[in-house]
């Protein structure tokens, strides 16, 4: 099975996210950065489909060419193939987004054949446009679910699974086919020693591509205003409980 | 021009979620000076047209196929897609969640219109003007949009759905798209329902569990905490990335968004991550040994103390309450 994932480098931020003076993306001076949290299990299941049904995982993503880093993360994780879009560096909207990872990925079954399936996270942790996915597997003229947390194959078909409130759907898609994965699919493995040595040897293809811009364009970031309040301590230790329930019989849940 | 809100529903029962997505919308169409028409896809949607009135439809286009039975994100997309177009709506909105985010993404893709997903604030002008949620809340974007059919929707939870000064008198049109036999292919097959009653979404009472919890076994008080305010479970990311409770019990940003009337966090610092997930909670108790905790700081109440000690004398007591002990 040819398989291809589409991953996006963010920040890895803790318990604050500050934004640059100009109001135009993260600081990320003081940050590190990691492979998008749902993304992450999408190529954890690519990896996993690949070592169980056999084939080949590609990995794909559209940034700065410090993007290469989570790349290589891939294949230190199982990716075989890696390729890097460039950007300049400014955030492409997602509109331009996927028309150059969809013209992307034409190029690339033109060149190797199609993919039997295509993951996306289900939205990136950082912009959260939920859409990207989705526009590109129109483009290619695929089925697409999002929100998948399980995929299982026989004769052709996927039959992927959804999370909903308190319980779960199942979808039966024929391949070629295209999904949004969520974190929870799985635990997504850490490199071994020999992936990271062998990471290094893997070429990352160079695909250089324009696409026009869609009808978004930001303005500036910024955070939320926070509603500061005074929290009241009930106290500090297990004779605290008495003051606990008061506040739960207060709130009605008592 | 008309603004057109996508109500999400199962067969004819409505999601909460879409009476925000009304409630927000009815504003958006006066400030345009647009009527509101309320869209209902799939089986028994005329029943939730009165709903739609209620909360300020004039009118709601009730689209019906043979295909339109059950959720279906390319079906449902799709015949949303031919409405709007055939009506030449200004703008087509639906709440933030999973599907309402799914089913305009398809549209756009469509369409080949831009879609702002999870707003706050949206101001129509040359061109609108927008604030949405990025970082699923730690922080705001300000947008413009252009567009000639605008595509939104409203972030989950981000107001509190409230009915119209005067009733719509829900009345219906009938719409039947053209959809084409392939796009049965997303259509849901099979839905299995885990949990009866309440659920880490709906629960009035969260009681969840961070790193400072321990173990799998370490859950069990906090099990039986929950059970007896008539809540449910929930913990942090370490917590499922440690394999000590299922990603289905994962309050976050990448798991459940909750918005109970009070969230009882133990043992959890507070990340970005989780945070934007308990956010919208109506109370925050924070027990933590840490005072200077993210989770501490931002809650209305804590307890400074190790959990261990004090979530078993929570659960006398409260035992001693309901005249259990």
């Amino acid at each position: 099975m040819r398989i291809l994932v589409c991953v996006k480098r963010v920040p890895a931020p803790g318990a604050k996210i500050l934004v640059t003076e100009d109001g135009q993306d993260v600081d990320a001076a003081h940050l590190g950065f990691t492979t998008s949290p749902h993304e992450e299990c999408a190529l954890e299941e690519a990896v996993q489909i690949a070592e169980r049904e056999g084939g080949e995982v590609t990995v794909l993503t559209l940034g700065e060419a410090a993007a290469e880093e989570q790349l290589r993360y891939a294949a230190s994780v199982g990716a075989h193939n890696a390729v890097l879009i460039p950007t300049d560096g400014e955030p492409w909207d997602p509109q331009r987004t996927a028309r150059a990872i969809s013209q992307a990925i034409t190029d690339l079954e033109a060149a190797d054949g199609a993919f039997d399936l295509i993951l996306f996270g289900n939205e990136s942790a950082d912009s959260g446009g939920f859409q990207v996915g989705v526009r590109c597997a129109y483009a290619l003229g695929r089925p697409i679910v999002n929100g998948i947390k399980g995929i299982e194959f026989a004769d052709g078909v996927a039959s992927a699974r959804r999370e909903i409130d308190g319980g779960y759907e199942v979808y039966e898609v024929p391949l070629p086919a295209v999904f949004g994965v969520k974190e929870g699919i799985n635990l997504p493995r850490y490199p071994t020693m020999k992936g990271r040595l062998a990471s290094k040897k893997v070429e990352v293809a160079s695909m250089e591509l324009q696409a026009d811009s869609g009808g978004l364009a930001r303005v500036r970031l910024h955070r939320p205003e926070e509603q500061v309040s005074e929290t009241v301590i009930l106290g500090t230790g297990a004779d605290a409980a008495g003051a606990v329930c008061d506040l739960l019989e207060e709130l009605g849940v008592l | 021009m008309t603004l057109l809100v996508v109500l999400e529903h199962d067969r004819g029962d409505l999601a909460d979620a879409s009476l925000e997505a009304l409630t927000a919308g009815r504003g958006l169409a006066a400030a345009n000076g647009w009527p509101m028409h309320a869209v209902i896809v799939g089986a028994n949607g005329e029943n939730l047209a009165s709903d739609a009135a209620k909360y300020g439809a004039e009118v709601s286009h009730v689209v019906g196929h043979d295909m339109l039975v059950d959720f279906g994100p390319e079906a449902w997309g799709e015949s949303v897609a031919q409405l709007a177009r055939s009506i030449d709506a200004g703008a087509v909105m639906a709440s933030g969640t999973e599907r309402g985010n799914e089913v305009l993404a398809q549209i756009a893709a469509r369409l080949d219109e831009p879609f702002v997903a999870n707003c706050v604030t949206v101001t129509p002008g040359d061109p609108w003007e927008i604030t949405r949620v990025q970082w699923g809340g730690s922080l705001l974007e300000d947008t413009t949009l252009v567009a000639g059919m605008k595509l939104l929707t409203y972030g989950h939870h981000s107001l509190e759905p409230s009915p119209a000064d005067s009733a719509g008198d829900g009345s219906t049109i009938a719409f039947t798209p053209e959809l084409d036999a392939t796009l049965a292919r997303t259509i849901v097959q099979d839905r299995t329902v885990l949990t009866k009653g309440v659920t880490l979404a709906t629960a009035p009472v969260v009681v969840s569990g961070g790193r400072g919890v321990g173990s799998a076994e370490g859950f069990g008080p906090l099990e039986e905490l929950a059970e007896l305010l008539g809540g449910r479970v929930g913990c942090s990311r370490a917590v499922t990335n440690n394999g000590w409770r299922p990603h289905s019990d994962q309050v976050g940003q990448t798991g459940t968004r909750i918005a109970p009337e009070i969230y009882i966090a133990t043992g959890i610092s507070g990340a970005i991550q989780h945070w934007v997930g308990a956010m919208a909670s109506k109370n925050i108790l924070a027990i933590n040994t840490d005072a200077e905790a993210n989770m501490v700081v931002k809650a209305g109440h804590a307890v400074i103390a190790d959990l261990h000690q004090v979530v078993p004398a929570i659960i006398d007591e409260v035992k001693k309450r309901k005249g259990l002990a």
